[in-house]
């Protein structure tokens, strides 16, 4: 098919090469995400070691009903994003950019309510500094990571968000074929950001429920 | 004439030159030749360098007396600190990768271009646009807490500009993280037919294993500095004690990138190394699969090391143990790879062109920087030289006497494939020469002074330093003529230097078998290669020491 | 990476199995918090199913290439490198009783006192 030839690039020798390759380099760059996050991470479960009553004071003022409405919106964007993946392979082009328009909806949604839910936290006086309500001092260390955390994977969200868009346009517009491997690399950046959220979601959300 | 590793040797007209592709300045702003943009590398690192120079030339010479000369304290602490920012982000980690890496990379195995050639420009744009806003930011007032930015100076207690010098930083980063996608997916996919994994030069090899690192390691810097971004601008306290941060935490994290960027900048090193030794030598490396394997194991072990900084930091003396012990551990692969590169010169015809000049500076500095390293792995000695110039000497020697010296190497062997053009050998080798010299005149004393326990960072110091304090600083000069001359003769070889042909070094790899300069595709045909490198020492009549016909009429084959 | 047409010839099934499966594995998590045990582990255990189950069936790395797995891995390890070397130092620091920052709880009397080292 002359469309999916014409996605073919240099230095690459053939289609399913470059296919490969295009996987390859997402990959590799999910794994500097990886590292990237995990950063964060570490810093959560050292302070969390360290100060495990203080994380529980702080874990339980954090809106549990935004985090979950916000995990099952994510979820369900990353199955959309998947059946518009495995429809553009099959070149079903309403089908692909439909699902891919959903899935921006789905994530615009989410930074919908984490910006509701940020203005309920500021309302709550959640923001560490000197009026912070709560006690002792080291649940200013949860909440801090809370906004950086949750802040830099909106960041991610947001950016994944535009891509997406980006990307349905270009396709709708057939600026690119509609079996171009691209899509395969915005789905996986896609995933990870969702990976990120599913792991965030029981360490900022549910930190003393019982 | 050399082996050739080719199965079918060309012999046709010489093809356009990438250099003729495109006269305008647009033509190379916009380009995705990975020659070109190695180019644009080289000129950018080029001028960043000379800035560090600048800066550590003031320090250098403000320390020429135990008192105050030209500098107030601030500004001395801000110049140490501008030094090791760009050196360190806008020099050393850049330098081979993204110069010799970008250029040699896709024409070592065979390729037209790295696997991603657009991602490949914006990577030297992110270099640009980082690197210009930290040191209009390190310019401007810059900042006084050394390249290591430590919590709590950097977030509650430093003046100046550590925000923008942290972004900056955290901008540049993207570059390596960038280039290190591009060099892993280009050597496992990229290879021409028949070239296997053990056929590549160590050249590859080493852009192989420093790229693991740039893209593992380089994130979590990226986090740390924007940690200490989010605690200095919003109040977010991360490492903030009052509020039961831990300082330590933030040294963990930037530690975690910070060590592994020693191996970023050397595993470079070590792969220009392992090219110009046997070409000089005229032997094959010696222990080929072990090299690898050492490559692997330091980009590897390099990772588990990096608490041997923070010995008198605050870490648990159980921590402080299982850092030491695997610092050790991590000093055998590189030792074995000197060990390697000694065998290889042993029973070969050894010239001392300027490439093998530097290349041999190179084992005989970095395995005193690499000796002195051990000392420091060592807890109880370590106690005693932290923080003073025995550790200064100690980097310098692995990142100066190691890096730029591998460097320089590179530079003059691939300097007629890349620009056509043959330099003065004559002029090269005394640069060479001198920059030995001035090298080890600088940094030697500083052994001295920091094991008798002059502290580093300091702008005062006690009358009993001064004299090792200058000579020191007259080693500066000799090393900073000695920088100064390549710019020179490079620059009029440009101009005036005698065409180069295809090999002039007769050496192996298939960089050597297009023509200099390359033509932008690098090869017509993509090659099929049927043997291993280093063919050096295969052939019956190996060419004689010194018989290096240096033009070679056009279309000539191996 | 299989990229035939075909490959999943239902492009629906798949993908919604997997969703029913996340929402439910999500509900759990949610619900189990409210229990009165330490919810924690569990928690991780949960999100860690789920995050396996996004990644083998939806990023479809079950249908890719030995390398693209490989890669993935590699980061789970690196990870493994710093949180292991670092929490080396944080688990062996002196505890709370002898003005340290080890908490009580992981203070247990062994025979070993890494804190005396």
């Amino acid at each position: 098919m002359s469309d999916a030839a014409a996605s073919l690039r240099e230095p690459w020798p053939d289609l399913d090469r470059q296919r490969e390759g295009v996987s390859v380099g997402i990959w590799l760059f999910i794994v500097s995400e990886m590292l990237f996050f995990g950063a964060l991470f570490l810093g959560y479960a050292v302070y969390r070691t360290l100060y495990p009553e203080a994380f529980r004071i702080a874990g339980a003022e954090t809106a549990v009903s935004y985090g979950s409405v916000n995990l099952l919106l994510l979820l369900t964007s990353s199955v959309t994003m998947t059946i518009a993946v495995d429809a553009s392979r099959q070149a079903r082009r309403r089908t692909a950019i439909i699902c891919l328009a959903l899935t921006m909806l789905l994530g615009a949604a989410f930074l919908i309510f984490k910006g509701l839910e940020y203005s309920l936290d500021i309302a709550k006086g959640l923001f560490p500094g000197a009026d912070f309500p709560l006690q002792p001092p080291q649940t200013q260390l949860f909440w801090a990571l809370y906004w950086v955390m949750t802040g830099v994977h909106a960041i991610h969200l947001a950016i994944g968000v535009g891509i997406v868009g980006v990307f349905a346009w270009v396709l709708w517009r057939r600026v690119l074929p509609i079996e171009s491997p691209a899509i395969v690399g915005v789905a996986t950046y896609w995933h990870f950001v969702d990976t990120v959220w599913i792991i965030l979601f029981p360490l900022l959300y549910l930190v003393n429920r019982s | 004439m050399t082996d050739t590793a080719i199965a079918d040797a060309t012999v046709e007209a010489q093809p356009a030159s990438y250099l003729a592709a495109g006269h305008t300045l647009l033509s190379w702003l916009t380009t995705t030749d990975h020659k070109r943009i190695a180019i644009l590398y080289a000129i950018s690192i080029t001028f960043f360098f000379f800035i560090g120079g600048i800066a550590i030339a003031l320090v250098r010479l403000e320390l020429m007396t135990p008192q105050g000369l030209i500098l107030t304290s601030d500004a001395y602490n801000r110049l140490f600190s501008l030094h090791g920012i760009i050196m360190v982000w806008f020099f050393l980690v850049p330098s081979i990768p993204a110069t010799m890496g970008n250029f040699l990379l896709p024409l070592m195995i065979g390729a037209h271009d790295v696997a991603f050639p657009r991602l490949n420009l914006l990577s030297w744009y992110l270099y640009v646009f980082g690197a210009a806003f930290t040191v209009y930011a390190l310019i401007s007032g810059g900042v006084d807490t050394g390249w290591t930015f430590y919590t709590p100076l950097s977030t509650n207690y430093a003046t100046g500009y550590v925000i923008a010098a942290a972004a900056g930083v955290f901008v540049v980063g993207f570059s390596s993280i960038a280039t290190g996608i591009n060099f892993i997916a280009t050597a496992h996919m990229l290879r021409a037919p028949g070239m296997t994994w053990f056929r590549l030069p160590l050249f590859v090899w080493a852009m192989y294993t420093v790229s693991m690192v740039m893209v593992l390691a380089t994130p979590v810097l990226a986090m740390s500095l924007l940690l200490v971004i989010a605690e200095r601008a919003f109040g977010l306290p991360i490492f903030d004690a009052a509020r039961g941060g831990d300082p330590v935490l933030f040294q963990h994290l930037f530690w975690f990138y910070s060590h592994p960027a020693v191996y970023i900048m050397i595993l470079p090193a070590m792969g220009v190394v392992s090219e110009v030794i046997p070409c000089f030598a005229r032997r094959t490396i010696f222990g080929y699969a072990f090299m690898v394997y050492a490559l692997i194991a330091i980009a590897v072990i390099g990772f588990m090391v990096w608490g041997h900084h923070m010995f008198v930091a605050g870490q648990s003396p159980l921590a402080n143990l299982v850092f030491s012990f695997l610092s050790f551990i991590v000093a055998v692969p590189s030792a074995i790879k000197v060990f390697n590169w000694t065998a290889t010169l042993h029973r070969g015809q050894i010239t001392f062109e300027a490439p093998m000049l530097y290349a041999l500076g190179f084992v005989g500095l970095f395995t005193i920087g690499g000796l002195t390293g051990l000392f420091l792995a060592s807890v109880p000695i370590d106690i005693h030289a932290t923080d003073t110039y025995f550790v200064i000497a100690h980097f310098h020697f692995v990142m100066v006497g190691g890096t730029v010296s591998a460097y320089m190497a590179g530079l003059h062997f691939w300097w007629p494939k890349v620009t056509g053009r043959m330099y003065s050998e004559a002029w090269a080798r005394f640069a060479a020469i001198t920059t030995f010299l001035g090298f080890n005149a600088t940094f030697m004393p500083q052994f001295v002074m920091g094991w008798n326990g002059m502290p580093r960072r300091y702008h005062y110091y006690p009358d009993v330093f001064q004299a090792w304090h200058v000579m020191s600083s007259v080693g500066a000069l000799i090393l900073a003529v000695a920088y100064v001359l390549p710019l020179i003769y490079f620059g009029w070889s440009m101009i005036y230097g005698r065409r180069a042909g295809a090999n002039p070094w007769n050496a192996t790899g298939l960089e050597w078998q297009t023509s200099s300069p390359p033509a932008k595709e690098n090869f017509d045909h993509i090659p099929r290669i049927d043997a291993g490198p280093y063919a050096y020492d295969e052939s019956d009549h190996p060419p004689a020491a010194g018989d290096r016909t240096l033009v070679r009429s056009q279309g000539e084959t191996a | 990476m299989s990229n035939s047409v075909g490959h999943h010839v239902n492009i629906w099934l798949r993908p919604t199995t997997v969703w029913v499966a996340l929402v439910l594995l999500g509900l759990a998590n949610l619900g189990s918090a409210y229990l009165p045990l330490n919810a924690l582990p569990l928690n991780l255990v949960i999100a860690a199913i789920m995050v396996i189950l996004l990644w083998l069936l939806l990023m479809d790395l079950i249908g890719s290439a030995a390398l693209i797995r490989l890669i993935a891995v590699a980061g789970l390890v690196w990870l493994s490198f710093m949180f292991a070397l670092t929490f080396s130092d944080y688990l062996s620091r002196a505890c709370e009783a002898q003005g340290g920052d080890r908490p009580a709880a992981l203070c247990v009397d062994r025979k070993i006192n890494w804190g005396a080292f």
